[in-house]
């Protein structure tokens, strides 16, 4: 399937390899891409196994699987010609969870406002807000605060300055505040069983 | 006063609090966020709440696969 056939070894050791982290980056993929989680999977998978001969330390093969990934998710990007529309950071730079949270003080008997604010989000709560956020803003904050890569790390993984990466990182977490708050507004998370 | 010293606002102490989370703020930002934050306590509120809101996105558990994904991917890898 793959045009670059490896050895026998090399493919036993590169599908052990893939089989374990299989599960992280159908994860990661889920979290890069509203739909086609899937396809970015298997994009990444083939493009690892053309260039399995370079990866040096097989230790660092799950980082190397997940850098692959984000090149293959860049490019879906790039191919898709989607237009980027940057948010202008006036827009939502004033904006404050926390203060938002205890302003508007949503669990009146509680002692842990803001514990309890986050406490109310599930796992399908939080990608529902992630996929809110426009793509360009959503993938470094995915990448730095969900998977822990370095902020040089995005910028080189795509292909962007790192200053660029800063700015979307900014407004990718006041948009991502102000969205947690619009969707706990609109899908009742704001009423005391929510906590429960 | 030196610049260092200035006390800054809360929206600018505000702005920086994830980057100085981050450590990704020059010692000078860091030196002003602090002062500013050792006599403000709504911005030390924030960035309690900062540090909690980076862990609860750390801590956001891993997206479970569903077996017919995984078996479809496995399959393509045995077919390599």
């Amino acid at each position: 399937m793959a045009d670059i056939p490896q050895s026998p070894a090399s493919k036993v050791a590169f599908e052990a390899l893939a089989r374990e982290q299989i599960p992280r980056l159908y994860s990661l993929a889920r979290r890069l891409t509203d739909t086609g989680a899937e396809d970015l999977v298997q994009e990444c998978l083939l493009r690892a196994y053309r260039s399995f001969d370079t990866l040096a330390e097989p230790e660092a093969g799950g980082a190397w699987l997940q850098s692959i990934m984000v090149n293959a998710f860049r490019d879906r990007l790039r191919k898709e010609s989607r237009a980027v529309k940057e948010v202008a950071v006036e827009d939502v730079d004033d904006f404050s969870l926390y203060r938002t949270i205890a302003e508007e003080d949503p669990f009146p008997y509680s002692d842990t406002l803001h514990v309890d604010f986050l406490r109310a989000f599930g796992k399908e709560d939080v990608r529902a807000v992630l996929m809110r956020l426009p793509d360009i803003y959503r993938a470094p904050l995915v990448l730095r605060y969900m998977e822990g890569f370095a902020t040089k790390e995005i910028a080189r993984l795509l292909d962007a300055p790192l200053g660029t990466i800063l700015a979307r990182l900014h407004r990718g977490r006041k948009l991502f505040e102000r969205e947690m708050w619009t969707y706990a507004e609109e899908n009742g998370l704001l009423s005391q069983e929510a906590t429960r | 006063m030196t610049g260092a010293q200035r006390i800054i606002p809360c929206s600018d102490a505000v702005r920086q609090l994830w980057d100085y989370l981050d450590q990704a703020v020059s010692p000078e930002e860091a030196t002003r966020i602090e002062g500013h934050l050792a006599f403000c306590r709504k911005c030390c509120g924030e960035l309690e709440f900062a540090k909690e809101l980076q862990a609860f996105l750390r801590s956001n558990e891993v997206e479970e696969i569903p077996p017919d994904v995984k078996e479809h991917l496995e399959r393509l890898l045995r077919e390599l």
